[in-house]
């Protein structure tokens, strides 16, 4: 399956200071797999392209802190 | 010659006076990745690049100013009426004793913006490949900035800078393949 967040087990030690945050993840961003932008891809409406930051729906990446994915989960 | 819309390209809002966030911020004002130093690079890089590329170079140093001009206005929100104590709390006393409420060029850790920031090594390849890491760069410091903060408002907009920097990322690296190509094998779409 395609996904911009990969993640990663680093190596525990028995001896690491501090209790080990696992897994580990970073940003692989859609503006790695493309390329140059082909022809006559799905765009948004423009005023939603407005508050998205981008007409493109291929390249539309949101990013959310640890703070608003726990209220997020509150709310659910 | 440019012309200014007294608007900002996307709304900022804040939802609380929260000086330590600004103190985060500032390294998207005045910090090596920082909106300042893009719109700097790229303004001075077009005119080494070949003309194909030139007017994305000025497009996107143009828009790096109307980001600039969203963080210099959430940190001017987060800051204006903080009182010295609780700027003097917030890690920015040394700060207000320099610049009292104004806002300045530097980083998160206080160090003023320096030229050395950016290269312009007129080798079309070489810039296009810095600029890519500057985008690069520029969006993980906005995930960095989002993970530090709990206003809901402010992450808004944050999350649509970091959005415009996937997009200028892609731009440049479109602009390298238009580099790249022979010119008898033209792409026409």
């Amino acid at each position: 399956m395609f996904t911009t967040r990969k993640t990663y087990q680093p190596y525990r030690s028995p001896f690491d200071p501090c209790p080990p945050l696992t897994p580990k993840t970073y940003v692989t961003a859609p503006n790695l797999y493309i390329g140059f932008q082909p022809p006559r891809l799905p765009q948004y409406a423009p005023y939603e392209a407005l508050r998205k930051g981008t007409t493109w729906k291929i390249f539309y990446d949101p990013y959310c802190g640890p703070y608003e994915q726990m209220k997020r989960n509150e709310r659910t | 010659m440019w012309i200014y819309e007294k608007k900002l390209q996307y709304p900022v809002r804040v939802s609380s006076c929260n000086p330590k966030l600004a103190k985060y911020l500032i390294e998207q004002y005045g910090g090596a990745d920082g909106e300042l130093a893009a719109a700097l690079r790229y303004l001075n890089q077009r005119y080494t690049i070949p003309d194909k590329v030139v007017g994305l170079l000025t497009d996107i140093g143009t828009e790096e100013f109307a980001h600039l001009e969203m963080i210099a206005t959430m940190v001017y929100k987060l800051t204006k009426d903080a009182t010295p104590e609780q700027l003097k709390e917030a890690g920015l006393g040394e700060h207000y004793v320099n610049h009292g409420p104004a806002l300045f060029y530097h980083n998160a850790a206080g160090s003023p913006w320096t030229a050395t920031y950016i290269q312009a090594k007129g080798d079309p390849i070489a810039d296009l490949y810095e600029d890519i890491a500057a985008e690069e760069k520029a969006r993980a410091t906005y995930q960095w900035i989002i993970n530090m903060s709990d206003d809901p408002d402010l992450n808004d907009g944050l999350r649509f800078l970091r959005e415009r920097e996937i997009i200028h990322a892609q731009r440049f690296r479109e602009a390298v393949e238009l580099l790249k190509e022979e010119r008898d094998q033209k792409k026409i779409f």
